[in-house]
């Protein structure tokens, strides 16, 4: 990216929220039905059926407005955004226009421990189109199919200011905005399963600059890895052209994961004109004040009053704190280790090396890991009372992690138990040295490697399971 | 106040209508009637008038959170000019 140029880049965010039913009618929500069985005349957009708000929706919209630190105004209502496609059977969008239920709000990011306030214009709620198929290859195949079960689940549509200025920013926002959603229990963000979805509007000027430039805007961001990449290619894209000479289109693009690339979707002279209007079928909603009190009152534990805890309560280093508490799971995953093994760098270590890696090896959630948090705390006891070696514990950790069995029965199955006893030791080092008397005389000479000699030997004679520490205190006796 | 070809045009794209030559010029002027009987309506002064958003003084219309069974996946399909895989199905758009 050349140096004379800046990136701007605002997100809009798609937050399905964690509800039951849908926003306007009673069907299911749950992810993974028969195509088209949760669905009804309402959704399926008959001329006639009728919406009535979910009231889930509404507290949900309110909570992350607490916790983005919006503006909730007393009044708001609902709009038709009018256009077709397929995947929306009504021919419009029931979302809020100009008065949505959350604005003017922020969040804050950590760019190695520098703090940085990136605005939020608003957040509303809305509701989600069905689900298009494309058979075969998408640019070839004539015809497409139509699922309707994601056709009305209520979205919460969050719209940053143009705050951030890189990728890595905007991966920062992404990734603090996904904690606080689940943190304060208002969508499950799963981006795999589109959940959460996200939008990217990019433009570059000259540094220094004032006025924008001609701003593009990137779908089908389905990972925090392809909005980076996305965004790293469209500035780089746009910096090109603007040095070439070319004169850039403000239109839609997509994000080609397979090419790394982005493509023309759509251009916007024509397409963005949606006709906005009151939807008449949902009368408008008034939110009092003891209201928004009331669910502040009830609001979950975020993000950043967690990463204060942890910093103030165990002395952790922020960077610890803000990595336990990435998700809700994974904080409660060291608060349970915590209650039982008390030393925090020790759990956190754990979690952030060990664990980590396995999850990522395995592609699993917290929550549906094997492992236990008071089995890991369990492990962590047996080093300290010295049963097992740090090293013997990252054996009985992986067999932990993919069996879910305590420490004391992988120890014992194994057969992994540490010897610690002076005694036993004394005799093994006794024939080592006896049997090295040139290298004892090394050592004696000042070589200090040869020290690491007879501790590898050691090592070797009881298979890994002698304890270090005794392993080093007697053999310094022996050599002095 | 007459609509130009254009807007007529913008108009109709919008709406996905693939309109002849003559239903452009014939729609133009009826779309030009229609404009300007609403139009009269900027003789008033509304002023002081709070903008109406719903006809009817309610408020706060919720149901709560509850997931019901919606129509089968078989009725719900059964205007569908096309269907497969329990799907409808339609020409492709990009």
């Amino acid at each position: 990216m050349s140096k004379e140029f800046e990136t701007v880049i605002g997100l809009e965010v798609h937050a399905e929220l964690k509800t039951e039913s849908k926003i306007f009618c009673s069907c299911s929500t749950a992810f993974g039905a028969e195509p088209n069985s949760q669905v009804c005349p309402f959704c399926a957009g008959f001329p006639g059926a009728l919406p009535v708000l979910n009231e889930k929706v509404l507290e949900l919209a309110i909570r992350t407005g607490i916790a983005l630190n919006c503006e909730i105004p007393e009044y708001c209502k609902f709009d038709r955004k009018n256009y077709f496609y397929p995947d929306l059977p009504a021919a419009y969008q029931i979302s809020q226009f100009d008065q949505p239920v959350c604005k003017n709000g922020y969040l804050e990011i950590d760019l190695d421990g520098e703090i940085k306030r990136i605005r939020i214009n608003r957040a509303h709620m809305e509701e989600d189109a069905g689900k298009l198929v494309h058979q075969g290859d998408i640019t070839t195949t004539p015809f497409s199919l139509v699922d309707l079960n994601r056709c009305g689940i209520g979205l919460l549509e969050i719209v940053s200011e143009p705050d951030m200025r890189s990728a890595r920013e905007a991966r920062a926002y992404l990734e603090k905005l996904r904690s606080i959603l689940l943190f304060a229990g208002v969508s499950d963000c799963k981006m795999q399963e589109g959940s959460l979805r996200c939008d990217a509007n990019i433009s570059v000027r000259p540094a220094g600059q004032e006025e924008l430039g001609t701003r593009t805007e990137i779908k089908n961001l389905n990972s925090f890895r392809s909005l980076e990449r996305a965004i790293e290619y469209e500035a780089r894209r746009h910096v090109e052209a603007i040095e070439d000479g070319e004169e850039l289109l403000q239109e839609t693009r997509t994000w080609d994961e397979e090419k790394q690339l982005t493509r023309s979707m759509r251009s916007k002279e024509e397409a963005d004109d949606y006709r906005y209007f009151p939807d008449p079928d949902l009368p408008p909603l008034r939110i009092s004040r003891e209201r928004i009190e009331e669910i502040r009152r009830q609001m979950p534990e975020l993000p950043d009053a967690a990463q204060e805890r942890l910093v103030e309560t165990y002395g952790l280093p922020h960077y610890d704190a803000a990595i336990l508490t990435t998700t809700p799971d994974y904080l409660e995953f060291f608060d349970r280790v915590i209650k039982i093994y008390p030393d925090a760098k020790v759990v956190s270590n754990w979690m952030m090396s060990e664990l980590n890696k396995y999850l990522n090896q395995s592609n699993l959630e917290i929550s549906d890991c094997l492992l236990k948090p008071e089995k890991l705390a369990e492990m962590l006891q047996l080093i300290d009372d010295g049963t097992i070696s740090g090293k013997m514990a990252k054996t009985v950790f992986a067999e932990m992690f993919n069996s879910g069995k305590s420490a004391p029965e992988v120890v014992k199955e194994k057969g992994m138990v540490q010897i610690s006893d002076e005694k036993a030791l004394s005799a093994i080092i006794e024939s080592i040295v006896n049997g090295n008397p040139k290298v004892v005389e090394d050592y004696r000479n000042g070589k200090e490697k040869a020290f690491g000699f007879f501790v590898g030997q050691v090592m070797k004679a009881t298979r890994g399971q002698a304890n270090p520490a005794v392993v080093n205190k007697l053999l310094k006796e022996k050599l002095k | 106040m007459a609509l130009s070809p254009e807007e007529v045009n913008h108009v109709a794209m919008l709406a996905r209508l693939a309109l002849s030559e003559d239903e452009k010029t014939a729609f133009a002027e009826q779309l030009s009637l229609i404009l300007d009987y609403v139009e009269r309506l900027n003789e008033l002064d509304t002023g002081e008038v709070e903008p109406l958003i719903h006809i009817l003084p309610v408020f706060n219309v919720l149901r709560p959170d509850e997931a019901l069974p919606g129509s089968s996946q078989e009725e719900i399909l059964s205007n569908a000019p096309l269907v497969e895989d329990g799907q409808y199905k339609v020409p492709r758009i990009i």
